[in-house]
């Protein structure tokens, strides 16, 4: 296994940029999830990584060594695919031991290596079945071991869980992470799910438009995101935003929003310009009857242990997550009010978010 | 109202009528083929006696005809030979013929054969090459290449027989085995490439991705899990091509007269006495039919399998 490590990698289609400047270290060993929303540049990254596609500029680093302008066949990596790829017209003990086949192993060598991938992956039983008499889960484990009987330097994959209905997908999840620490593997992983990234990645890479916008462990990027982007993307639902013409100041601890200060933590930053917003999740918000922001009820969602209402107000519709004991009707007015300091402030023309007491 | 039925189910009645449709083409369609087995069975008289007789007395001299070149001798001469060893000997003498040797038939048969499968061949790899890069790289003005392929089509290729004619008389490929493989697979080659690259389209690229990522090269992806994935459209290719140059005839009349002469311009001119004789083309006729019958039937499991390819996601 291998550390992976790409350098002001850049891929152009054209005129169009799908990667742009990035930079990354995957440790060894390390679970690492690409996460983004679709065409955000997080498969090309990967298929970068693999040899797939090769970059426009940059360097990528497999171990020491610079694989960027290498073929994929010389780079010992494995890639699981989103619709698995598995060879239809061979099974699954064939379509295991392919890759084998190539490197020259003994005849008995590849036949305990697929048994001891089999075994791992309880698909044992299934050697002998064809690929299209499988179930999506087995297809799927079956695509894995494909990538496991090779022990290469890193496992890519490429929203392996994508095409698995919600329950499996779960259960999958689950044996991938064990799968994991079994192995203990290098592993990149590009999904545009952010629970499955949450739940499987050691850190997360959050990319939008060919950027790399933050990369860092999952609840680092949940409270202290880097950008309104990644703010907005990661939870459910997203942070609220509130537009707040006003610059902020250091030191600054207080804002006044419609008439009402509201305690901010204590900001280390200067803004840039006097259009910011003011972010805040729904699960630090409550609802008061005074001393917060003026609206009406547009609608509450019942999830089972919480409840998400969404309040209209005059800057825009602001979502609480709130307690189940809740009971507010639709148009009732009400006011929302921050129930901690967990509040960041982004800079509106960068749209990073600013340092403050929290943001450190 | 039936409401047991199904409303996918067709009804019994437009099911009857289907068969009925089928039955009927099915008819008209084998009328000529097996009036032609017929006619290899008759002997001379009652191939060509009117009314035509739909029961006869089956007879295998077309057959001896075919493959045999015969003179006619005086009963005395046939008296003082030796008795007739095989029973084609036998039935030649009853016509009062000695068999002079055997005819051009096989060597006819052969050069179709080599033709035939080599033309074959050729356009289904080459096709298969080609529409694997039209279909997986960026080729520069692809959607042109595509349309000037599929050009060489628009006339029919007997429209550039003089041209084709001068050129093959200059290179001396005129009358050679390679010169009649080559012309039918530039002709095949248009319809392989297009037919082939429907079917590469419909071949997600992931295959080979993963094949490429397991260590194997380009080419070898493409052997080891394009083709053997292809190979419904490759056996639909395959028997275009084979039935366009097996059957091929005008061309193999303007540029084929001995060393390579195929089948086609061979047979009609099986000229018994008197005229032609009809028992042996119609023998030369059935036999011609079966290699591309059977190599049809053979892949004709894949031919069903190519009419819902893509239909049903995998």
């Amino acid at each position: 296994m291998s550390k992976i490590k790409i350098v002001n990698l850049q891929k152009s289609f054209g005129d169009f940029t799908a990667v742009k400047n990035s930079n990354l270290t995957i440790n060894d060993k390390e679970f690492f999830v690409l996460l983004g929303p679709s065409g955000c540049g997080k498969t090309t990254t990967l298929r970068m990584i693999a040899g797939l596609e090769l970059p426009t500029s940059g360097e990528i680093y497999l171990g020491d060594e610079e694989v960027g302008m290498l073929r994929a066949s010389e780079r010992d990596i494995a890639f699981v695919f989103q619709l698995f790829a598995l060879y239809p017209h061979m099974n699954v003990k064939n379509n295991l031991s392919f890759p084998l086949k190539m490197q020259g192993y003994s005849r008995s060598e590849i036949k305990t290596r697929v048994e001891e991938a089999a075994k791992l992956l309880r698909i044992d039983h299934i050697l002998n079945s064809n690929i299209s008499s499988l179930s999506g889960g087995d297809r799927q484990r079956v695509a894995l071991g494909r990538a496991l009987v090779r022990r290469p330097k890193a496992f890519l994959m490429d929203e392996p869980l994508g095409t698995l209905d919600a329950e499996f997908r779960e259960l999958m999840c689950l044996e991938l992470k064990k799968l994991h620490i079994d192995i203990g593997a290098t592993t990149v992983y590009v999904t545009h799910d952010q629970l499955e990234a949450m739940s499987l990645a050691d850190r997360i890479a959050v990319m939008d438009g060919g950027e790399i916008l933050q990369a860092d462990e999952p609840s680092v990027i949940y409270n202290k995101p880097a950008t309104k982007f990644v703010a907005s993307f990661i939870g459910s639902p997203g942070m609220n935003f509130i537009s707040i013409d006003q610059g902020i100041s250091n030191e600054q601890s207080t804002l006044n929003i419609e008439g009402t200060n509201f305690n901010i933590p204590k900001q280390y930053e200067i803004s840039k310009g006097k259009k910011n917003s003011f972010g805040i999740r729904p699960e630090n918000l409550s609802l008061t009857n005074e001393g917060g922001l003026k609206g009406s009820v547009f609608g509450v969602e019942y999830l089972g242990s919480r409840k998400i209402v969404t309040v209209k107000t005059n800057f825009g519709e602001i979502k609480v997550k709130t307690d189940i004991s809740t009971n507010v009707k639709i148009n009732e007015n009400v006011q929302v009010k921050p129930s901690n300091d967990n509040i960041i402030i982004f800079d509106g023309e960068t749209d990073k978010s600013l340092k403050s007491e929290f943001m450190n | 109202m039936d409401t047991s039925r199904s409303y996918l189910e067709p009804s019994s009645f437009s099911k009857k009528l289907a068969a009925t449709i089928i039955i009927v083409y099915t008819v008209i369609t084998l009328i000529p083929i097996s009036w032609m087995v017929m006619t290899s069975f008759k002997n001379v008289n009652s191939a060509i006696s009117y009314p035509p007789e739909v029961l006869f007395e089956p007879s295998l001299e077309g057959y001896v005809n075919l493959f045999t070149n015969r003179s006619r001798q005086s009963q005395e001469y046939l008296d003082s030979l030796p008795a007739p060893e095989t029973w084609y000997e036998e039935l030649v003498r009853s016509r009062e013929m000695v068999i002079t040797g055997p005819s051009k038939f096989l060597g006819r048969y052969s050069n179709s054969m080599i033709i035939g499968f080599g033309s074959t061949f050729a356009s289904v790899f080459l096709g298969a090459l080609a529409a694997y890069a039209f279909s997986r790289f960026r080729v520069p003005l692809k959607d042109d290449l595509l349309f000037f392929i599929l050009s060489t089509r628009m006339f029919p290729p007997i429209a550039v027989a003089v041209p084709i004619f001068i050129m093959y008389r200059k290179l001396g490929l005129g009358d050679t085995h390679l010169g009649m493989i080559i012309l039918y697979t530039v002709v095949n080659l248009s319809l392989a490439v297009w037919l082939l690259k429907g079917f590469m389209d419909e071949i997600p690229k992931e295959y080979e991705e993963a094949a490429m990522i397991d260590g194997y090269s380009r080419l070898q992806a493409f052997f080891k899990v394009v083709l053997p994935q292809a190979m419904t459209g490759i056996a639909a290719t395959a028997i275009f091509c084979m039935i366009f140059s097996w059957n091929e005839y005008a061309f193999a009349v303007l540029l084929t007269q001995f060393n390579a002469q195929t089948a086609p311009p061979f047979i009609p001119t099986i000229i018994g006495e008197g005229g032609l004789d009809w028992p042996a083309i119609g023998a030369g006729t059935t036999l011609f039919l079966l290699p591309v019958m059977i190599f049809t039937i053979i892949l004709r499991k894949h031919l069903l399998r190519g009419i819902t390819f893509g239909a049903v996601r995998k």
